[in-house]
Formats: structure tokens, sequence, C-alpha cells
């Protein structure tokens, strides 16, 4: 059988492909890799299609053993890569032969690196994707030590190496957003968001949450209950507390607190890899909000 | 009834009473607009997400304006019996809050047909409205740490059935054996928004 030893994980390692979106009235998440344009680069470069399943990597420190010969690639940040201790570099497919030992090293910005290996990897799918979903604990369980990892049939061939320059995480971001349904349960929300807000350690797939000036509710909407009602990904939620969540791939898929503003689609890899302490500010390019 | 903006490819429509969210959702259920992406029921709302360039927001959007939503279609509607040993621990707070006897809140919840007004919380767990008037109470002030899977509880307007190991404050009136998620099946969830829902008693 095809497959990839897992020798070490680093703080956390996940297989995902593009999720199992179509299922929120179930009550289950979209999750999914959260940087997507970098796995789809991944798969690209060892010639898989670009859903295929990979490995989403935090912070590095994943060490694999190809069981058999096989393409990888690294793609996110920028960072370090070696086979048997031999610098080969991120963003280009890179041959094991059967025995080598392949290490990502952390990243010095952003936090996810995406590993794509020829015929992707080949867990047995749950609801139409092989993601782990951290919230529902739906997919496979986080790579530990000793896992083997069956991969399926190559399908392609290698390609686009030469063009590819990885984006350097930026440690401040300005984001643009769209008003969410409740935007007008806020006193200025535009204003509002446009602060500076900060990436706390307590972010993770299924949300980053920030800290800054507490959002305020509008006159009459200070003690409002709201009855629960859908999310999605890129929803800034406002807790009691005034600091907003902006909700990620493994996101609840219906909710109790208002929604101000929707993080355009075009911006969730970028989030994807803002780490805790990251600068954020949310611009909105619409001039009249929900009345 | 009013449409919300809800980022680029979204809208929420804010519904006036849950009857009216259901039936909103069974119309665009049994007419199944093409690039409707996720379509969520919510208490009093409706998300409803297109695929980008479909045109399906407008599309459902038309649907709707035209729509008889005092007489939702109920072709799509699918009737799901549950068996339920009504052994819960807060069975006994509940009859007393009720005023009743612990038969009378196994009758009244045993007599009525729910329906499954959306889901949340954890994957499979459907908030079914239609509950008795005298089983309407209020949360547990301590949440559960663990409730056990299968067990049957009821908050508020709803009632409901933890479909895995979780923390939770309904209270706990009964427990059933069905299985309410499961990834690897087709559909996952035994019920789904619009569904009806009757519990049976095992003793």
């Amino acid at each position: 059988m095809r497959a990839l030893e897992v020798l070490e994980t680093g703080p956390l390692a996940l297989v995902q492909d593009l999720g199992r979106p179509g299922y929120a009235h179930l009550g289950v998440p979209p999750s999914g890799a959260l940087d997507v344009p970098a796995l789809k680069l991944a798969n690209r470069l060892v010639g898989n299609d670009e859903a295929a399943a990979g490995v989403e990597s935090l912070l590095g420190g994943l060490r694999l053993r190809a069981k058999t010969s096989c393409t990888i690639a690294v793609t996110g940040p920028p960072v370090a890569v070696s086979v048997d201790g031999r610098a080969v570099g991120s963003h280009a497919p890179v041959w094991l032969a059967p025995g080598q030992v392949a290490a990502i090293g952390a990243p010095v910005t952003g936090l996810r690196c995406y590993l794509a290996v020829s015929g992707g990897i080949a867990v047995e799918p749950e609801l139409g994707s092989r993601s782990r979903d951290v919230l529902s604990e739906i997919g496979p369980a986080p790579l530990r030590v000793g896992d083997e990892l069956p991969l399926g049939p190559p399908s392609g061939v290698p390609s686009g190496a030469d063009v590819v320059l990885p984006a350097v995480a930026s440690s401040e971001l300005v984001v643009p957003v769209e008003p969410g349904p409740r935007a007008h349960w806020f006193a200025g929300p535009a204003a509002g968001l446009a602060q500076t807000w900060t990436v706390t350690a307590e972010s993770n797939r299924v949300g980053l949450r920030l800290d800054g000036t507490a959002l305020v509710r509008e006159d009459g909407y200070a003690e409002r209950e709201l009855p629960s009602e859908g999310l999605l990904t890129g929803a800034i939620q406002v807790p009691p507390n005034g600091l907003p969540v902006v909700f990620l791939a493994d996101h609840p898929t219906t909710g109790g607190y208002p929604v101000v503003a929707v993080v355009r689609r075009a911006s969730l890899p970028a989030l994807a890899q803002a780490r805790p302490g990251t600068l954020l500010r949310f611009h909105s390019s619409t001039r009249v909000w929900n009345r | 009834m009013r449409w919300r903006a809800y980022g680029e490819h979204a809208a929420l429509l804010d519904c006036d009473s849950l009857t009216r969210t259901i039936a909103a959702h069974a119309t665009i259920a049994a007419a199944r607009p093409d690039g409707v992406a996720e379509l969520v029921p919510g208490a009093r709302s409706l998300l409803v997400v297109e695929a980008p360039g479909s045109g399906a927001l407008a599309a459902v959007r038309e649907l709707l304006s035209g729509a008889d939503l005092d007489h939702p279609p109920e072709g799509e509607s699918r009737e799901i019996t549950l068996d339920v040993t009504y052994d819960g621990e807060d069975l006994e707070l509940v009859a007393q809050d009720a005023g009743v006897s612990t038969e009378d809140v196994v009758r009244l919840h045993t007599a009525a047909v729910y329906t499954v007004a959306f889901t949340g919380f954890a994957p499979g767990f459907g908030y079914l409205t239609g509950l008795p008037e005298p089983l309407r109470q209020p949360r547990l002030s301590t949440p559960r740490t663990r409730v056990p899977p299968g067990s049957v509880g009821i908050a508020g307007e709803f009632t409901g059935v933890y479909p895995r190991v979780s923390p939770g404050g309904w209270r706990l009136i009964g427990h059933t054996r069905a299985v309410l998620f499961d990834p690897c099946a087709d559909p996952p969830a035994l019920l789904a928004p619009g569904d009806r829902v009757r519990f049976r008693s095992t003793g």
C-alpha cells in the first residue's frame, strides 16, 4: 500500500481537503482547509486534483517517512523543507524515494502550511470529505506519531514549480467586509470595526477571537436577545462582551449572537495565516449599512 | 418578513414567527431553485447562501414574494417516530413545574406532533417545535457537563434529542436508542428541518 508514516506531528497536523459544504441545515460545519489557495496550489504542484486531501500543519514540526516513492509539495507561508536533512525548499514538487524522510520546519510568518502528496491522502471520507472538523470532531483524528496515511493512486504529473513565489503572511491586515444582518444592532458599526483589533491566542479553526475596543450596541438593542440564526464562514459575530469573533471553516452552523459584518471571501486565506498578535482592521466600502 | 444583507453571497430572511420560518423553508425546499448552496433555518430566520454568480438569491426572493406562506407545501415532509423510555433525571422536576403527574408529562410529550424547526449546537441536534404549553420550561440554572447520547430534553418552546455526549442545560425527561447522527450514513442526520416527529413511550 502506498503510504506516508507520521514520525512527528508538530503542534497540530490535520487532514484537510475542500470540506463538506451543503450540510449546514443538519448542523454540520463546512470545515476544509482554511487557506484554500495554498492547498490547491500544493495539489497542483504534485499533479493532483485541486480537491485532493493533504495535511494542514499548524506551525510546522511535521516529519513524514515515505513508505513508497511519491512526490510531495509544501505551500502556505515560506517554510524550510528538508529530505533526509537536506534542504529542498517549499512551493516546489519534491520526489521522495521509499524510506526517505521529509520534514517541515516552523514558518517564520503565518500559521498553516499545506503538504500535498501525489495521489492524495486516501483516508475514509465522512460526508464526502476527508477534512477534520475540530468543532464537531467529524473526519479523521489529528495525526499522531506512528499513523500511516494511505495514499491514492497518482493521477497526474507535477507542474508549475518555477513560477511560484510564496507570499509572506503579514502582521498587519486590512480586511474588506460587507455588512451583516445585525449591523443595525450596533452604534457606528463601520467605525467600530475600522479600529485596530488584535488576534488573540484563543483563536483556532472555529474562529479568530479579537481583542480591542468593544463594539457597543445601539440604544434599544442593549438587552436584546437574538433567536438562533444561521452562520457563515467569515461572519463577524459579537458576543455580549463586544469583542468580535470571526468565524472560520469549523464554525457552528447556528448561533445566538448578532453578526455585524461578513469578511469578503477573498480575504479568508489571509485570516487563516493570522497569528496571535496580528493587527486587523476591517474596511467596508458600503456607505449605508443595514437599517 | 424582511431580507437582510449577509455578505457577498448570502441573505437572511427575518421572519415574524417560527411558523413563518418553517413555511418559508418548506416553500424553498419544495421549489429547489438552482444555485442554492445552503439553506439554514433559524428560530426566526432563514439563511440562504447562493453559489457565486448563480442568481439564486434573486430567484428565492421572487419565489417567496409570491408564495402563500399561510399554506406552505407539505409534500416533502417526512414523519419519524422515536421510541423513548421516559426515565429522565428531570422528569419529576418537569412534572412539578407543570403542576401535573409524571404520567401526564409522558402523555403530553407523546401526544404532540413536532416539527424540526432548525438544527445547531451539534451535528444532528434538531430543535423541535410543537411542545405543549405546560412543558415549556426554562433550562437548568446549572447545565450538566455531561449529557448522555440519546437524552430527550425540553427547553423553552423546544424539545430535542442529544445526538452524542455533550454538555447541556436542557431538562431531561427520557432517552432513546435511536441514532440521531452518523457521519457515515446517508442521510447522516435522522432529523432534518421540516420533518415531523412523534415520540412513543416504551414504558
